[in-house]
């Protein structure tokens, strides 16, 4: 373990990990289209602790990539635009620093991996020049240094010979790889923040499971905090201390890991843990799935985005906003019946656990 | 136990498209005529002064003054005949050469870093930086660039010569060289417009690139504007640019003969194909020689860059050949 590896496990096992990296308060990003303003990300907040990891789990549309798009300052501007919120990340405001001065965090502080690693590399490039080009750009590395650099990085992530591959472009390496280059490349300059937004999204599973396996092991060696981004349940509970469920822009519900799974205080998150399939599950029964469709985000209704496809809703669900209670420590759900499914849920698992 | 292989070495894009490239058959026979006629050019000259003594401005000895026929037809020792005065047309071509070949080169050069670097500002930045830029090439674009030229090359040509051109073709040649400053005129007149296209070519490539997810990436690792735009994007557009470069050097060549034989161009005592042709047009039909070669030379060279910049683009972009 590289020297200033150590000295920040000291300095994170000092503070016992109470530090907070990342502060989201209440975030608003909306995007200006023809068919009206699209509020992709409306009034998230969250927190994040060093060395933790959070789960960002939803559908597609949800608001997810947007809401972490944001925290790096990278929403197309036009047409998207954050209307509102703070993002604080290690004491500075990200949202009121002049772009220069985030172009210096991004890469070196907070750093991002992405979905699909064919497309995310550029492919007229040698491995080589795009890993140096982080380095030599943050680290003030010479050339030398920076190949040496990006040779160690490569042998982090596990590429076989990469002192012979790192020559080499892009398509030569498979899918897997590539998202490990990836990889070697948000962790060049040691960040304290990293954002993986779907990283295994296009991988198969095995794969999926190595890279995950990759993800959490540097996480424990560098002390890196890590926002993981994912539409797969399975993936987050391995990985994540805590997790936020988002739908239609806005947080459903957020909770420890643990707690999320055993005993979920929103009816969406309940329909999203009853859709995971399960091995054991019986052959030939149908696979449970949420009815309908999520909304669209350009024409919300009044009421709760979801109730049109909730099991409970009723009357005050279609005209009335949810409110965020807070059902337990640490544990908040948005929903006019929190309290309630959340009690269901205590019961239920109870039931399961003297069952089992 | 597995074997380790040899020494993996990265093949980029670009060797591929060498390996397709040397498969056409036309663009290598482009190739090798183009390169041959460059090295004739570079050093023909100071071959032939070395050892015949034959320079382009060389009158043979057996002219008499008293003599009314100076031109020669093809001998052995003068391979293309003479002109009108009597030297050697074969020096003349060569001399030509050097001067034709420079000015669809230098031309193409100011393309490449003028029409690359504003097509890929503008296409970049996007939204109202862009549209200004590419109204103003809109607005060049719309005056006929044979016009511009003649119109640069009246006002600006003998005495008007700017400060700058009478200072190039001082370092280069002396003071008062007149034909001198004549050429880099061209020289600059030319480029001045070849680059509108380039920047439109360049510009369509960026903006079809710069959504792409590794330019996110790109900025996700804090490169900045500039980077992202020369390191990353400028590249991925290059296969377009060198194509349209290749085609754009024949095409600066005939604008350039063509103003020359107008009388515009290249003057005496400086010859370019274009102005030899011209002086060979006068006598056609008593002295064909001294239209025929500068003439065939300059077409064989036209067709080679045109080969050249046809089988670039088959070998750049693959996917038009296959169906």
């Amino acid at each position: 373990m590289p020297a200033h590896y150590a000295a920040r496990m000291a300095a994170f096992h000092m503070t016992n990990g109470n530090g907070t990296i990342l502060s989201v308060t209440d975030l608003r990003t909306y995007f200006h289209t023809e068919d009206g303003i699209v509020k992709a990300v409306d009034g998230i907040s969250f927190e994040l602790k060093k060395g933790e990891t959070l789960g960002v789990v939803g559908e597609s549309g949800s608001g997810k990539s947007v809401t972490n798009l944001s925290l790096m300052r990278l929403i197309p501007e036009p047409p998207g635009k954050i209307v509102a919120g703070d993002i604080i990340f290690d004491g500075t405001d990200v949202r009121a620093l002049p772009i220069d001065d985030v172009r210096k965090i991004r890469g070196k502080r907070m750093a991002m991996i992405f979905q699909d690693p064919m497309t995310s590399l550029n492919p007229f490039l040698k491995i080589s020049t795009q890993l140096t080009e982080v380095t030599r750009l943050h680290l003030g590395h010479t050339k030398k240094q920076a190949y040496d650099h990006a040779v160690k990085m490569l042998e982090t992530v596990g590429i076989p010979e990469a002192h012979e591959r790192i020559d080499n472009y892009p398509h030569e390496f498979s899918g897997g790889m590539r998202q490990r280059v990836m990889i070697a490349m948000a962790l060049s300059c040691d960040p304290e923040l990293l954002i993986a937004d779907e990283p295994t999204t296009a991988l198969d599973v095995t794969i999926q499971a190595q890279i995950l396996e990759l993800i959490k092991d540097l996480k424990k060696r560098m002390g890196t905090s890590v926002i993981l981004i994912t539409h797969d349940l399975g993936v987050v509970a391995g990985m994540t201390d805590k997790i936020i469920v988002m739908y239609a822009g806005k947080v459903f519900e957020q909770a420890p890991t643990r707690e999320l799974f055993a005993t979920p205080a929103n009816p969406y998150t309940k329909g999203l843990l009853k859709s995971v399939p399960d091995p054991a599950h019986e052959q030939g029964k149908e696979l449970y799935q949420i009815p309908g469709l999520p909304p669209d985000v350009a024409h919300l209704p009044p009421g709760c985005s979801f109730a049109e496809r909730c099991y409970r809703a009723e009357e005050i669900c279609r005209t009335d906003f949810p409110p965020f209670v807070q059902v337990n420590e640490g544990h908040h759900s948005l929903c006019h019946f929190a309290k309630e499914v959340y009690e269901d849920s205590k019961t239920k698992s109870a039931n399961d656990g003297s069952k089992g | 136990m597995v074997e380790k292989t040899e020494q993996i070495k990265g093949t980029s894009l670009w060797r591929d498209a060498w390996r397709r490239l040397l498969k056409n058959r036309l663009a290598v026979f482009g190739m090798i005529v183009l390169a041959l006629m460059i090295l004739l050019v570079a050093i023909g000259p100071i071959v032939m002064r070395l050892t015949t003594g034959i320079t382009a401005d060389y009158v043979p000895s057996q002219v008499d003054e008293g003599d009314l026929v100076h031109s020669f037809p093809p001998s052995l020792q003068h391979p293309m005949g003479t002109d009108e005065a009597g030297r050697d047309l074969f020096a003349r071509v060569l001399q030509g050469g050097r001067i034709s070949l420079m000015v669809g080169l230098i031309s193409t050069l100011v393309s490449l870093l003028v029409g690359v670097s504003y097509g890929a500002i503008a296409g970049y930045l996007g939204g109202r930086i862009d549209n200004i830029m590419m109204r103003i090439v809109d607005m060049i674009y719309a005056i006929p660039y044979i016009l511009i030229v003649i119109v640069l090359l009246s006002i600006f040509g003998g005495p008007n010569t700017p400060a700058f051109i009478a200072q190039l073709s001082e370092t280069f040649g002396g003071a008062g060289n007149q034909g001198l400053s004549q050429i880099f005129l061209l020289f600059f007149s030319l480029g001045l417009i070849s680059w509108l296209t380039m920047a439109r070519v360049v510009r369509g490539q960026i903006l079809s690139l710069k959504n792409e997810e590794f330019v996110l990436a790109a900025k996700a690792l804090g490169v900045s504007t500039f980077g992202i735009i020369f390191r990353h994007l400028v590249p991925n557009a290059l296969g377009p640019v060198i194509v349209y470069a290749t085609l754009t050097v024949p095409s600066i060549m005939l604008s350039e003969a063509f103003l020359s034989f107008l009388g515009m161009g290249v003057q005496a005592p400086y010859a370019s194909w274009g102005s030899l042709a011209a002086d060979g047009i006068k006598n056609i039909s008593i002295f064909p020689w001294q239209l025929i070669f500068p003439g065939v030379t300059m077409a064989l060279t036209l067709f080679s860059l045109n080969f050249l910049g046809d089988g670039l683009r088959d070998a750049l972009d693959p996917q038009t050949r296959k169906f």
